[in-house]
Formats: structure tokens, C-alpha cells, sequence
């Protein structure tokens, strides 16, 4: 190649990339950062959205939901949410995982099951809504099956009396949820050499031992992985608990999100709500960092 | 090799299978419940004791979703803006992940953590400053303010979810292309397109399920009835019917339709766009 054409090539190869990622690029600075930096600017104006030209409120909007009781029940409710759903879609899908991977039971049998443990998980969170409102009905067949059971002696109100509500939304996101857990594991656990577990039989090891000291440490990355995203996602859930309670009742399923969305579109003050945004948003990065830095340690 | 036959052994499998029973239960009876509400009556639903299988089997429900215009334009404009999503998701996704797969430069890095963290962006931050966007330039309550905003959040799956698979494929097929002389784009239609197929049936899948199952944005962006996507549609049917159970079934089971399918005939790519988010 003359040298005039090979420099021409270079520089093709050098612009290239750009070109071909500039379109994405695009699309996430101005939909994706630029939104962000403008919530931010948001939660520092009087009437935000809503006037032309808002006046700077210092802090007044952080202090505003700080000094809100509710502000710190839905933190503690979506802590409570979020760390049930992460401990059971972890543990649920740890027992599914292994269950389906025993080779006691036939494959045949082992693919119709994986099959249908997966099946919470085809569903919407509007639908999977829906349906644990119907099951949970005061007059639903949860409630008419455990009061012939002698379980429980009266219908419960699962969802509208504030003692069983927070827990109602808990588990029926407890339901929705695991098969993330339960298809990464089971693929991990088919990645286990299987030397490993010959070796161990060799010397004797019993079953929990061989769970304890193989299985759990090789599944260790992606159960943290997945423990993170889990608990990030699980964190911004909205459409489940929006549908079941609304928050309600008296805010004791309030979630962050709910709180945000009821604050911006129910008071419609947008300035508050824009703080409340950027202190999930702070969570998140807060997590989401942690989860970047274990990925690249990894 | 393990010994069966001992009575010990016997017993676990025997208590494993039943395990797995109680699983089954656990996993499948509340979806069970939906499908088979969704073929009662609104009375034989509330019966007592319940009936487990619909006593007197009725399409009544189904007629109804079907027969109402109102409700079969949900279903319109959830296929439409998660088709429309789709394409544009997997064309410049497939662009950037390309950039990604085949170039070394300058920021490659920072950008692609750049790109992993916008994953976990919460949505509901977005939704504030996207609601000004929306309401300034005057595309409240269109179609273009939903798949602009779904746009931005499939985005970033669908180029990680590319880029994993590009990196699969041999570097010999393109690189034969430029020492023929054809540039990085012709290599990209030629050669790479063809062999990624998988791939691309991977991303629009995920893709198209992000769309179907938005709530949070549909709710806040979209206003008139018309404009209203599948979720929405169920969450008003919940409102103005005064709990026409059966019907709010049978439009979930027909809501899920799309998500069944794909998962029944395409498990295989199903799966890779499911945890495609959470493996690397």
C-alpha cells in the first residue's frame, strides 16, 4: 500500500469507533446524563417544572423531606422490602438451583420443572399484581384455604390492614423474583469442575460438606453479582407496590418510590420530589459503584 | 460411583421429589389461578370452597376484552412502541457494540463502565426531568415521548448484551474483508451481520419485554385512553369495573401472550437476554 493511503486507513480506523458510537452516545448524554444533571438543578428551584423562571431554594427542598416523617418510614420500608426480597430470591433460588441440578432426579423431569420454576418471572409486575390481589382477596382462596386449615380464624385484609401489608407486597415480590437468582446459579453450578466433588467423595466427604466447601465458594461471584443488581433493582420497584397498596394503608407500604412519584405528581410539588430523586439517585450510584468495583476485582 | 439402593437413599429421593412438588406449587399455582379465574364467572370466582378447575367454563371475559375497541388498542400500542423500540434499540446497539468488539481507542474503557453503570440509573429519577423534556417540547401524550424514553433504557442492555456476543465471533472473517480492501462498514453488513443473528434474536427479544412490561413512564407520559399501553390498561380496567376479576385476568393472561410465546419457541435466547444484565 502507498504510505499516503495506509495513513488515510489509519486514520479511518481511528475515527471509526467514534463514529459508530456516537449515535449511542447521543442518545445517553442527552436523554440519559443531561436528565440527570437537570433533576439535580430541579431540587435546588422554588416551583420547579412548573414556572418559567424558578427561583434558587438553596436547601430548603433536602430539609423539606429530611424533617418528613414519611420520607424516613418509606426509607425503612424500602430497606425492609428490599433486603427481604434480595435474603429469600437468594435463598429460594439457591434450593431451586440445587434441587434441579441433583442427578436424582430424571433429565426429562428436570427440564419440565426448570421450565415452570421460571414462570414468575415471564410476568409483569402489573400482572403479578393483579394476581396477588385476587389470591389475597379478604374473600380469595389464600384466605378461605387457610381458615379450613385452622391457620388464621377470621379473613385477613392482607393488603389493607397496615400490619400484614408491607409484608403481602414483600412476598408476593419474594414470588416474582427469584428465578434471576435461579437460573444464574444453576448455570454456575454447571460450571463447577467436576473433579472437585470426585476428589471430596474420595476423601470421604459428606453432602452439606461438599456444599459448604465447594459449591457455596465457586458460586460466591455470582451470588454477589446478582445480590447487588437484585438489591438496586429491588429497590426501584414501583408498578408492584403501586398496584397492590398504592403505599397505603396510612404510608405503611410507602416505598421511595411511591413517596417520589406521589410528590411529583400527586402534590405536584416537582422541587421535592426532584430532591427525594437525587438522594435515590445517590443510593444507587452509592451501590452501583460497589458493584463496578467488584466486577473489575473479579 | 454412588450407591442407590441403599433405604437411606431411597428416602432423600423420595423427599427430594417431594420438594420439588412443593416447589412446583409455590412456582406455578398463582399463574394456574390467573389462567383458570380468567374462564369463570365474576360469582363462581369468589365460590366457596373455590373451584379448582372453572365449574362452568365461560369465554365471556375474553369476549368482552376483545370485543371492546378500547382495550384492543392497548394492546395496539404496547406491540407498536415496543416494536418501534425494538428496531432502533438493536440498529444503533448493534452500531455501538460493534465500535466496542472490533476497535481499541482512546476511552473505551470509561465508556463501557460508563454504560454498565447506566443500568442501574433508578427510573424514577429520570422520570421528573423527562416529564419537563415531555411537557416542553409539546410530545406529551404521543407515541414518540415513550419510545424516545424506552429508547434510553434498552439502550444500554441491548449494547452489552451485543458487544458479549461479537465478542464471540472470529476476527478473521472481517479482518479478510479489509485486506480485500472493503472498509470497517462494509465488514459490518457483509460479514458480521449475517453470522450475529443469534445475537440480534437475543437483544430485540429483551428488548421488546423491557418495552412490554414499562409501567412508571407509560402511567406518567401518556394521558388519553388511546395512548394508553397494556399495563396502564389493566390498572384502569381495576379502577372503572368495580373488579370484573375475570375480565382483569383474562387481559393478563392475554398481556403475557407475547412473553409466553417468545419464551416457549425461543427459551435459548429468552434466558441470554434475561441475565444478560447481570453476567458478563
Amino acid at each position: 500500500m502507498p504510505r499516503q493511503k495506509r495513513s488515510r486507513h489509519r486514520l479511518k480506523r481511528a475515527v471509526a469507533p467514534y463514529l459508530y458510537l456516537s449515535p449511542s452516545l447521543l442518545i445517553i448524554g442527552l436523554l440519559m446524563l443531561l436528565p440527570m444533571v437537570t433533576v439535580i438543578g430541579y431540587s435546588f428551584q422554588n416551583s420547579a417544572v412548573l414556572r418559567r423562571d424558578p427561583s434558587f431554594a438553596g436547601l430548603k427542598h433536602y430539609q423539606a423531606i429530611f424533617n418528613d416523617p414519611v420520607f424516613w418510614a418509606s426509607l425503612w420500608h424500602t430497606l425492609y422490602f428490599t433486603c427481604m426480597s434480595v435474603v429469600f430470591h437468594m435463598t429460594i433460588g439457591m434450593v431451586f438451583a440445587l434441587m434441579l441440578n441433583s442427578d436424582r432426579i430424571n433429565p426429562t423431569l428436570r427440564n419440565v420443572l426448570r421450565v415452570l420454576y421460571i414462570l414468575p418471572w415471564l410476568f409483569t409486575a402489573v400482572i403479578i399484581a393483579v394476581i396477588w390481589r385476587l389470591l389475597l382477596e379478604p374473600n380469595g382462596v389464600v384466605n378461605s384455604v387457610l381458615m379450613q386449615m385452622g391457620i388464621i380464624g377470621s379473613k385477613v385484609e392482607w393488603f389493607s390492614s397496615p400490619e400484614t401489608a408491607l409484608h403481602a407486597v414483600t412476598f408476593a415480590n419474594i414470588w416474582a423474583g427469584y428465578p434471576l437468582f435461579m437460573v444464574s446459579l444453576l448455570a454456575g453450578l454447571q460450571g463447577i469442575p467436576k473433579d472437585f466433588y470426585e476428589a471430596a467423595d474420595i476423601d470421604g466427604a459428606k453432602a452439606y460438606q461438599k456444599l459448604i466447601f465447594i459449591t457455596i465458594p465457586q458460586l460466591m461471584p455470582i451470588i454477589i453479582s446478582i445480590s447487588l443488581l437484585d438489591f438496586i433493582w429491588t429497590m426501584q420497584v414501583f408498578p408492584l407496590i403501586w398496584i397492590t397498596t398504592g403505599g397505603g394503608p396510612i404510608y405503611s407500604t410507602e416505598v421511595l418510590s411511591t413517596y417520589t412519584y406521589k410528590l411529583a405528581f400527586s402534590s405536584y410539588n416537582l422541587s421535592q420530589a426532584s430532591a427525594s430523586a437525587v438522594v435515590i439517585l445517590l443510593i444507587s450510584l452509592g451501590l452501583t459503584l460497589f458493584y463496578i468495583r467488584y466486577q473489575k476485582a473479579r | 460411583m454412588r450407591k442407590r439402593h441403599t433405604p437411606k437413599d431411597r428416602l432423600i429421593t423420595v423427599a427430594l421429589h417431594v420438594a420439588l412438588a412443593a416447589g412446583l406449587f409455590f412456582a406455578a399455582f398463582p399463574i394456574y389461578w390467573m389462567l383458570s379465574s380468567s374462564f369463570k364467572s365474576n360469582t363462581e370466582i369468589f365460590a366457596l370452597p373455590p373451584t379448582v378447575l372453572p365449574k362452568a367454563f365461560t369465554l365471556e371475559a375474553y369476549a368482552a376484552i376483545l370485543g371492546d375497541p378500547v382495550k384492543l388498542r392497548f394492546f395496539f400500542n404496547s406491540y407498536f412502541v415496543a416494536g418501534a423500540v425494538t428496531v432502533l434499540t438493536v440498529l444503533i446497539a448493534l452500531l455501538a457494540a460493534y465500535g466496542f468488539s472490533r476497535f481499541n481507542f482512546r476511552g473505551k474503557g470509561s465508556l463501557n463502565t460508563l454504560i454498565i453503570s447506566t443500568q442501574t440509573i433508578p427510573p424514577i429519577t429520570l422520570l421528573i426531568p423527562f416529564f419537563g423534556l415531555v411537557v416542553s417540547y409539546g410530545i406529551f401524550d404521543t407515541y414518540v415521548a415513550l419510545i424516545l424514553t424506552y429508547l434510553v433504557f434498552t439502550l444500554p442492555y441491548a449494547i452489552l448484551l451485543m458487544t458479549g456476543y461479537l465478542n464471540t465471533l472470529p476476527r478473521d472473517l472481517d479482518e479478510a474483508v479489509a485486506v480485500d480492501g472493503g472498509s470497517s462498514w462494509t465488514a459490518l453488513w457483509r460479514v458480521i451481520v449475517p453470522i450475529s443473528l443469534p445475537g440480534i434474536v437475543a437483544t430485540s427479544v429483551y428488548t421488546f419485554l423491557l418495552c412490554w412490561n414499562e409501567f412508571l413512564f407509560a402511567l406518567t407520559l401518556t394521558k388519553s385512553t388511546s395512548m394508553r399501553t397494556v399495563p396502564i390498561g389493566i390498572q384502569l380496567l381495576m379502577g372503572q369495573h368495580a373488579f370484573e376479576w375475570n375480565q382483569m385476568m383474562a387481559m393478563s393472561v392475554l398481556g403475557s401472550l407475547p412473553l409466553l410465546l417468545i419464551y416457549l419457541v425461543a427459551q435459548r435466547f429468552f434466558l441470554a437476554g434475561m441475565t444478560a444484565g447481570s453476567v458478563k
